[in-house]
């Protein structure tokens, strides 16, 4: 063998030298290339779509985090408010909104006077289509809280009517107002001489981050924060009964459960549970909680409940792959020096699984957050979220919806006013998925360790 | 650990759901055309009074009227909302569940429209005939009953626009359709001439009535289970298409839309409520008597629902496109009275 089979009769060897390529090796690298290229496309693609997708979430829905509003001095008329001028606070509230209506349709009007606007409207009630229909509600809220306003002119900051609005959000065009009958070219002449005198201003509106909803007629005045206490507290209701329940049973089933037909079978069905789709959980969220165990309809607690079913599964078979990654050494290291299986597990697994054990959780949790479709069923969905919960047991059970309820129930409705808000919950609810992922990653980054 | 955690927290569970049998505010589901009046009311009741603000669900008139049949008690529905009428068959589901005393408001009129997009053909006028020559599998052609052998509007009309049919109805679960089937196709198929054709052809006067209400469903006539906001999207992607909304929703959108008269009539308020525009239906809402005193605010909810100021030709209601109803004060009294249908009315 020191002879190796060298071709010695000076014939050209076969395979040509390495610096020159042959056919095969140009195809085969060609292939490669081009497999390459194939990579790069739809990575590229990827992140056009996501690109696209940012652009047309933050175009459409940066403009539901400034409203218009219309800054008014209002003169509260004792005649009109408390007529018998002995501030009783049960008469006081014996005028409906409706009364005070004219009293801040008037002081409008007078705004308009003051600013030397030329127009044709110089009857107060002209001056409805510019304010939200929310300001009688606002001034007799002021007025009933305090008593003592009556008989002085106040200033109020209303919010302007969706339209106005929607003409300095550029939503509302001119050339379309023909055949609108919300409103015409004159009161748009109005809110430009408005606009120019200050008394109308577009700002940013907290609002629609820590309000409630508000009915079809006052897009407006609508805001997610109630829903999104919702939110919290299913949440809170996900995070209380699943981590435990999750990771009490993979516990069991990983460390302590006999391997059997049983446990095969318990295994294999929590595998399938995690893959149901979510409608299914509501609708027997909707056969158990509601019908059977006679819970209120629309309550947070149920939505967790549903919810907490939902993502079960996906905390059990995070948990349990976290428990698997516990290297076995540790466990006969802890039962070597005379621990018991359960002092085992729970001084030595489980705190060294618990990084991966958080971050299925905050998944579990982001998704569940996310989810609408179980809501549908079990009365989340409308108009739920008008009244903020005041405390725990209220926030539970009294009817509220859900932040990506309320988006689906915006996008439902008909002013246009309310399509921009639903884009802008959906950057509310992006960031609060985003900020539990970040959280889930840095948790991982920073406790979990590698065997 | 884990396991005292779950216990405290089913404890929690257990002492929330004996604590739930108390509800203090009135929850309302059913149409969802009547959804946005239902929330003004509720967002103004609010407002006004110091009950809660009422919990406004949709779902459909018939996934309404079928929450609100299953009852008696807090865990059911107070208020179902309606775009027609109760049936007969819904009135006996409620019996059977012990929802026997009903009271039922009307709160006004609704049109229905048909509309199209801004900038597409010119769909202006239609009449009865024009939609049921479209849409019926079955039209007359030259006095006499064939299949349906039309593709473009223009070929039964040479007024209308030489494109493809193509119509966004309601879907089934909605009250829209039903009105649409009575008082357009089956008012189409009277005035062609072709209830009385399917007669003389030997059916019966109720096989002919079902018959006139068949629409084609060959993808000419696309049935819309979701709300107006997806008609919208249809007819927005679909520059030859018409469809069919409420009044007040084409008036939220007249930026987008374009609506055709119906028999020489344009649709608005006025000519709805003096009747000459013919497509309007009148919208309910039905009370369960036995939860008037239990929930609390509710016969408040009802009552403050018709007032003048709320329901009136002046109110918010009238302001967002429900054409009020001119016999308002007979049911301001009856629901003042607690008047049940069946009852003495």
């Amino acid at each position: 063998m020191t002879d190796a089979s060298l071709p010695t009769d000076g014939a050209k060897p076969q395979s040509g030298s390495l610096t020159t390529l042959d056919a095969r090796t140009k195809k085969r690298n060609a292939a490669e290339k081009r497999f390459r290229a194939y990579g790069v496309a739809a990575i590229a693609t990827g992140i056009t779509f996501l690109f696209v997708l940012l652009f047309a979430i933050l175009t459409s829905g940066l403009g539901a985090f400034q409203q218009t509003f219309l800054t008014v001095p209002v003169y509260l008329d004792e005649a009109k408010l408390d007529k018998k001028g002995n501030r009783n606070i049960d008469d006081i509230k014996k005028v409906s909104t409706f009364g005070y209506n004219p009293l801040i349709q008037k002081a409008v009007l007078a705004e308009v006077q003051k600013a030397g606007i030329e127009t044709p409207l110089t009857k107060s009630k002209e001056m409805k289509a510019l304010i939200s229909a929310s300001a009688a509600g606002q001034v007799r809220a002021a007025v009933i809280e305090n008593p003592a306003l009556i008989g002085q002119t106040v200033e109020f900051k209303f919010l302007a009517s969706s339209r106005v609005d929607g003409y300095l959000k550029d939503r509302v065009k001119r050339e379309h107002l023909a055949r609108d009958k919300n409103i015409d070219a004159e009161h748009l002449d109005i809110v430009d001489g408005l606009l120019e005198a200050g008394v109308v201003a577009k700002t940013f509106n907290p609002a629609f981050i820590f309000g409630a909803d508000a009915s079809e007629s006052r897009a407006e005045q609508a805001g997610i924060g109630v829903s999104m206490l919702g939110s919290l507290f299913m949440m809170f209701v996900v995070l209380f009964l699943a981590l435990p329940l999750g990771v009490a049973a993979s516990i069991y089933l990983e460390e302590f459960a006999p391997k059997n037909r049983l446990t095969d079978l318990i295994e294999v069905n929590i595998s399938n549970l995690a893959a149901v789709p979510s409608i299914v959980f509501g609708i027997l969220g909707l056969a158990v909680f509601i019908q059977f165990m006679h819970l209120p309809q629309s309550a947070p607690l149920v939505g967790g409940l549903v919810l907490t079913l939902m993502t079960l599964p996906t905390i059990i078979i995070s948990t349990r792959a976290s428990l698997k990654s516990v290297p076995p050494s540790i466990r006969d290291a802890a039962l070597g020096v005379g621990a018991s299986k359960m002092q085992s597990v729970f001084h030595h697994v489980l705190p060294l699984a618990a990084p991966g054990i958080l971050t299925g959780t905050i998944i579990g949790l982001a998704q569940a957050l996310g989810e609408t479709a179980p809501l549908l069923l079990i009365g989340m969905v409308g108009y739920i979220a008008s009244n903020a919960p005041d405390g725990i047991a209220s926030g539970l059970l009294d009817p509220n919806s859900a932040m990506p309820a309320q988006i689906y129930e915006w996008a439902k409705r008909a002013d246009p006013a309310y399509y921009e808000r639903a884009w802008g919950g959906i950057i509310i609810l992006l960031i609060f998925l985003i900020s539990m992922n970040t959280l889930a990653v840095i948790l991982r980054r920073r406790f979990e360790r590698r065997w | 650990m884990s396991v005292k955690l779950t216990a405290s927290a089913l404890a929690i569970a257990a002492v929330a759901a004996t604590s739930a049998a108390a509800r203090d505010q009135v929850q309302v589901a059913g149409s969802s055309t009547v959804l946005p009046y239902a929330s003004i009311v509720a967002e103004a009741f609010g407002e006004n009074f110091d009950f809660p603000t009422p919990v406004v669900e949709s779902g459909g008139s018939s996934a309404g009227l079928k929450r609100f049949c299953q009852g008696v008690g807090t865990e059911h529905t107070d208020v179902a909302n309606a775009s027609r009428k109760i049936r007969d068959k819904e009135i006996k589901a409620c019996a059977e569940n012990g929802v026997t005393d009903i009271i039922e408001v009307r709160i006004g009129y609704d049109g229905i429209v048909f509309a199209s997009q801004l900038d597409g053909p010119d769909y202006s006028a239609f009449t009865q005939s024009d939609i049921f020559n479209a849409l019926a599998p079955k039209v007359m052609v030259d006095g006499k009953l064939v299949d349906n052998p039309h593709k473009k509007w223009s070929d039964f009309n040479a007024d209308l626009p030489a494109e493809d049919i193509l119509a966004f109805i309601p879907g089934t679960k909605h009250g829209t359709r039903e009105v649409f089937e009575e008082k357009v196709v089956a008012a189409g198929c009277e005035a062609t001439g072709a209830f009385e054709a399917m007669m003389a052809a030997g059916m019966s006067e109720d096989d002919a009535e079902d018959a006139c209400l068949e629409v084609m469903s060959d993808g000419r006539a696309v049935d819309i289970d979701g709300d107006y906001t997806e008609t919208l999207a249809s007819i927005d992607a679909n520059a030859n298409g018409i469809g069919v909304f409420g009044l007040a929703f084409y008036e939220n959108n007249t930026d987008k839309l374009k609506v055709a008269t119906m028999a020489g009539v344009e649709p608005s308020t006025e000519t709805i409520s003096t009747g000459e525009y013919p497509v309007s239906r009148p919208l309910f809402f039905y009370v369960k008597k036995a939860h008037i005193g239990v929930i609390p605010g509710l016969k408040e909810y009802a009552e403050f629902f018709v007032a003048d100021e709320i329901a009136g030709p002046d109110g918010p209601l009238a302001e967002y496109g429900l054409v009020s109803d001119p016999a308002l004060v007979e049911t301001q009294d009856a629901v003042a009275a607690e008047k049940t249908m069946g009852g003495d009315s």
